[in-house]
């Protein structure tokens, strides 16, 4: 017998809202705490960062450095909440709490599981991101109606962190696996992605390499649309996240079918 | 004129399986097993542990694609309409996965809204579903405060959410102190009453001797007896059973094999299977020093039989 079935593509289909709203009602319950967590934290680094080490730099990429690591600070908080939320909150419902075996004995599939999980993940990043957008915004940082385009840009950025975190979330045997793809992935990505300072100050190699990173896509759509400009080559970048988010997806969902559904 | 009245049996069964196979890594699990389950009846799966129950379930309701065979659910054939199987029924997994975030009534209003129900129908229910359940009051109790019982009974409640036509129940009463067993056992016996079909593993063979209409004992992935309790009691062992404990028990038994037509022996304990047991109760009368049982068979004198004494793990 074969196993076609599990490869299929995924077939979401329009019944995954329910669980949408369940995240969503669990996560209203403590939504201060949580918003107030996802803010601090990148903000403190903006604000330390921006003025602190920005006092001792001229100009950097011909603005200020907070100017310069606000849009840096909004992507970067977006991919670790989408990537917090796919992994850890993920695979607590998946493997821990067994909510997903539970949804799975109603008419819904894995398919409209997942999906709910990754749009889910990425309107939580929205959330997150939207709200460094506000406070970059009160600060002056930002002045320019463009920068308004960056809420669709934080979305999409969410969706291709939540795909990629579902995978390492169908992957894990523990919360400890987690572990390697911040420290392989994602931590080394924030660095050559021109969050802190313009990628081109990297070798050349590394630097065409990280222009292949979804983050790196992110940033060069965020940042000039903060400083008030249409950011070049934006439809390849909305088209290489928009390509990271799909086949991810399509991976985590095989994935997963193939961990629970054998 | 048999396979006429097969036919429409057929069609209007509650759950169909025939020739079911199911392997991982090599090792059948379920090695080619049939049974059907007539709507409005309660039907038990009995088996070791590691024997293919939960397996057999999970094929049944399409969450794993057996390597070959036939199912049939409401109708529906399984895996492919396993969604539209699954509207109309209601599981009790053998694990609570109940979400810890919520209250009572919240589990079951956002359990309904996976069926597609609207919240108005489901609000409606709530106050039933709780009373059933026998937690009249606590719509608004966390998760948490709930007894093991109140969880489990809260989970039926849930898989009662969508009115279902059939219900599978995967070892309901396990862990469960004897007065929640039995609140559990009235509840399922309601739901026959009310037309409803369960479909129930357990490893409690009081359990499924009180609440199934019929039965199925499966080991090593096969079906090795099915039937009504009472028939299967009667067609496989014998009517008495005196129970001998006691450290002498055993060897004092087998040397008085005769007296019964059939002795097992279990670490300190001697099973006499017997027809007549007078002429064994007279000599154990005599030897003041044996402490005895005398009682009726029971499905866990057939289902030790059929699957053995040693361990299963």
């Amino acid at each position: 017998m074969s196993h076609q079935h599990l490869f299929a593509l995924p077939r979401p289909g329009l019944r995954w809202l329910p669980v949408w709203r369940r995240n969503f009602l669990v996560w209203r319950k403590l939504a201060i705490p949580s918003v107030l967590g996802n803010l601090a934290d990148p903000l403190i680094y903006m604000l330390g960062l921006g003025y602190g080490l920005g006092g001792m730099l001229p100009q950097v990429g011909g603005v200020s450095y907070v100017s310069f690591l606000a849009a840096g600070t909004v992507v970067a908080s977006t991919m670790n909440a989408a990537t917090f939320e796919a992994l850890y909150s993920a695979f607590s419902r998946m493997h821990v709490q067994k909510t997903w075996d539970a949804i799975l004995n109603t008419p819904l599939s894995l398919d409209h599981v997942l999906t709910a999980e990754l749009v889910w993940a990425a309107s939580k990043s929205l959330l997150s991101g939207l709200a460094i957008l506000v406070v970059i915004a009160a600060l002056g940082l930002t002045t320019s109606p463009l920068a308004l385009w960056v809420i669709p840009v934080i979305f999409l950025t969410g969706l291709a962190f939540a795909a990629l975190g579902l995978i390492v979330c169908a992957l894990a045997p523990s919360y400890d696996f987690f572990m390697y793809y911040f420290t392989l992935f994602i931590t080394p990505m924030l660095l050559v992605s021109g969050v802190f300072f313009p990628a081109d100050q990297l070798p050349p190699a590394l630097h065409t390499l990280a222009n292949w990173l979804p983050l790196a896509h992110a940033v060069q759509l965020a940042r000039p649309l903060l400083l008030g400009e249409v950011p070049a080559n934006a439809l390849v970048h909305v088209a290489a996240l928009l390509g990271i988010a799909a086949i991810a997806f399509s991976i985590a969902t095989v994935l997963t079918r193939r961990r629970l559904l054998k | 004129m048999a396979a006429l009245s097969i036919a429409p049996a057929l069609a209007h069964a509650a759950l169909h399986v025939s020739g079911l196979r199911k392997s991982y890594d090599g090792n059948e699990v379920v090695a080619g097993i049939d049974f059907t389950v007539s709507p409005g009846t309660c039907f038990g799966l009995l088996g070791p542990n590691g024997a293919g129950k939960t397996t057999t379930l999970r094929c049944c309701l399409g969450l794993t694609t057996p390597d070959s065979g036939c199912i049939t659910l409401g109708g529906y054939p399984i895996p492919q309409q396993a969604g539209a199987a699954r509207e109309r029924v209601g599981v009790v997994p053998q694990f609570d996965n109940l979400d810890p975030d919520f209250t009572a009534g919240e589990n079951l209003m956002v359990y309904g809204r996976y069926f597609g129900l609207k919240d108005a129908t489901i609000r409606a229910r709530i106050p039933d579903l709780l009373d059933f359940a026998g937690l009249a009051g606590k719509e608004k109790a966390r998760i948490q405060s709930l007894s093991g019982g109140m969880k489990r009974r809260l989970t039926l409640a849930r898989a009662l959410v969508n009115d279902p036509d059939i219900v599978f129940l995967d070892e309901p009463t396990t862990g469960l102190d004897p007065q929640a067993r039995h609140l559990i056992w009235e509840r399922l016996k309601r739901l026959t009453a009310s037309g409803k079909t369960l479909i129930l593993t357990t490893h409690f063979m009081d359990e499924a001797e009180r609440l199934c209409d019929r039965l199925a004992v499966l080991d090593h992935g096969q079906l090795i007896t099915e039937g009504a309790p009472r028939e299967l009691i009667s067609a496989h062992i014998e009517p008495q059973v005196v129970e001998i404990f006691g450290d002498d028990a055993p060897a004092w038994a087998k040397t008085r094999r005769a007296l019964g037509e059939r002795l097992e022996v279990a670490g300190d304990t001697a099973f006499f299977y017997c027809r007549d047991p007078a002429p064994l109760l007279a000599v154990l009368s005599e030897t003041p020093a044996l402490r005895y049982l005398h009682r009726a068979a029971s499905l866990e004198d057939v289902f030790l039989k059929l699957t053995g004494r040693e361990l299963r793990d």
